[in-house]
């Protein structure tokens, strides 16, 4: 059984502890945490904040080096000593929580900037970014400059920026905390889309509960002071989930549920 | 009622009250310019000053003109230019390669930076007859002399612009798995460049200024070696004529780099280009 489980891991997290120096002492951002992503799913972290969730995601994404345990992506391990396995990391694609767009790139060279690094001709770079700016909902603002556009929209280029690459494993620490409840639904519905027609595997953060209950296969309910997981949580609903799925009784359970437990 | 009427004029009487910050900037500029032009006019005819101590603003346009008539002048000016902008790639190329690389070797950095706080303190301006000895009168100590002004704000800028690169930026990178030069190239260099250009700009007036008090002090060439020699020969109105020439240099070459600035960061936040 756990064998099993592990063959199917896009990533594994095991005994992975961190823990940041500082002038003031070291901080345990995380405590020993055991945690597999399956292969294909839609994981989402949830926790109140300063718990340790951008922590995690950035363990995930190479970033961050544990100071204790194992990540292993694909099967490799992605840390030998203090060297990152480079060709491990080659297949995940990471959102930031802050958009992190290049101010001297326009939109459309921001987003296709992945595929300049891979060596793609400009003309096919050109129209993958056109394809993925009206896919995020930006046509329009392929020339513009990012200072020109606002904070939601910065952030939907930056999703944009790691899909270009069509990555297997996508890392999104609350890609959608600067939109509007409108849009942000709109964007968790294209998500869901995008999730089910690539066979992603999807790791995501965010504070909003409906919003993890809406996306996640399982949600990861992680608390702080030292940050850990409390309780993983499956989430049965058919797919694709539409809109209304949260008003369903059972929605509101887990839900209810889970608002429970991050008061606690 | 009363009141009403007086904070809200009828429609129809749409003469908006008369503003003066309403006005252009630059004809406010112009106005003062030829204020003061025309001040200074009157005051050297009224109360008739000697040309040996001021003369008019007429007669130095007028001296101006004469000269720019004379080959001699052309050769002057094409000399200082050449010194300046001698010096100045020298002290771009030395100071962005020195900066770029102490911006990424903090340790070494550390090693020089006493050193060049003081090289920064001394009066650069007082080594220049040194370097006369040094280089000799002809124009290689003045190249050398407008390098060393050029230089620190230049190195200063850019090991200032390597520093600052933004940690967000770097992690995007690091995630996309770019490699050293793609990061060279693609982040660091155009997230200097801004820093680049402002230690530029400081640095071209000061390689004009280096290169003109190299001529003042050493050698018979140069606008800087005309003016020391109108000096002597008490040709005041000349003296001036030249000083707005060396302006007018020193303006283009100022102007030549701001220029630069619209098209090496249309992006940034100093440029306000309308684009359409
Ligand atoms: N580079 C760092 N140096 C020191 N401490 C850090 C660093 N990064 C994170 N921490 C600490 O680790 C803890 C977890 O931080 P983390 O950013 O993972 O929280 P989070 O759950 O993402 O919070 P939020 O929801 O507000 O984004 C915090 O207490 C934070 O102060
Ligand atoms: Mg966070």
């Amino acid at each position: 059984m756990m064998v099993d489980a592990d063959a199917g891991c896009a990533i594994r997290i095991a005994g992975v502890e961190k823990q940041f120096e500082t002038p003031q002492g070291p901080i345990r951002a995380l405590t020993r945490t055991n945690f597999p992503v399956r292969k294909g799913e839609f994981a989402v972290l949830l926790g109140p904040s300063g718990c340790g969730k951008t922590t995690m995601l950035r363990l995930m994404a190479g970033l961050e080096r544990p100071t204790s345990g194992v990540v292993e992506v694909g099967g490799r391990p992605l840390w030998h000593d203090e060297r990152r396995d480079d060709g491990a990391v080659a297949n995940m694609g990471v959102v930031f929580q802050e958009a992190n767009l290049f101010p001297w790139l326009t939109i459309e060279d921001n987003i296709a900037l992945p595929l300049k690094l891979r060596g793609m001709t400009r003309k096919l770079r050109r129209e993958r970014a056109r394809e993925l700016c009206r896919l995020v909902g930006i046509a329009g603002f392929e020339a513009r400059w990012p200072r020109e556009l606002s904070g939601g929209m910065r952030q939907r280029a930056s999703i944009a920026r790691a899909l270009s690459y069509d990555p297997e494993i996508l890392l999104m620490d609350e890609p959608f905390g600067a939109l509007d409840a409108i849009t942000r639904d709109a964007m968790n519905l294209e998500l869901q889309r995008i999730w089910i027609a690539t066979s992603k595997t999807i790791v995501l953060v965010t504070h909003s509960i409906p919003e993890a209950v809406f996306l996640a296969d399982r949600v990861v309910l992680l608390s702080s002071r030292p940050g850990r997981i409390v309780e993983i949580i499956d989430v049965p609903f058919a797919r694709p989930r539409e809109t209304d799925v949260r008003g369903q009784p059972e929605f509101q359970e887990i839900a209810d549920h889970l608002r429970h437990r991050l008061e606690h | 009622m009363a009141d009403d009427v007086a904070t809200h004029p009828p429609v129809g009487r749409q003469r908006r009250p008369f503003r003066l910050t309403r006005i252009p900037a630059w004809i406010g500029s112009l106005a003062l310019l030829v204020l003061f032009l025309a001040g200074w006019e009157t005051y050297v005819r009224g109360f008739d000053v000697s040309k040996f101590l001021l003369p008019s603003p007429s007669e130095i346009l007028q001296a101006w003109m004469e000269i720019l008539g004379t080959a001699s002048l052309w050769q002057h000016t094409w000399i200082t230019a050449w010194e300046t902008i001698l010096g100045f790639v020298i002290a771009v190329i030395i100071g962005v390669g020195l900066g770029a690389v102490l911006g990424k070797v903090p340790w070494l950095e550390q090693v020089l930076n006493p050193f060049i706080v003081a090289t920064q303190v001394v009066p650069k301006v007082a080594l220049v007859p040194l370097f006369i000895v040094w280089f000799g009168f002809g124009m290689t100590s003045k190249v050398v002399i407008a390098a060393v002004l050029a230089f620190f704000p230049i190195l200063v800028n850019t090991i200032l612009g390597v520093k600052s690169v933004d940690r967000g930026h770097r992690e995007v990178l690091q995630s996309l798995n770019a490699s050293r030069w793609q990061s060279i190239t693609q982040l660091e260099f155009p997230s200097a460049l801004p820093y680049i250009l402002t230690g530029m700009e400081m640095g071209v007036v000061l390689s004009i200024i280096g290169a003109v008090v190299g001529e003042y002090l050493g050698g018979s060439q140069g606008l800087g070696n005309l003016a020391v020699r109108q000096m002597n020969s008490y040709n005041t109105t000349a003296l001036f004529a030249v000083i707005i020439h060396l302006s007018v240099l020193g303006f283009l070459f100022y102007a030549t780099l701001v220029g630069c600035r619209r098209f090496a960061i249309p992006w940034h936040e100093s440029v306000q280009v309308n684009r359409k």
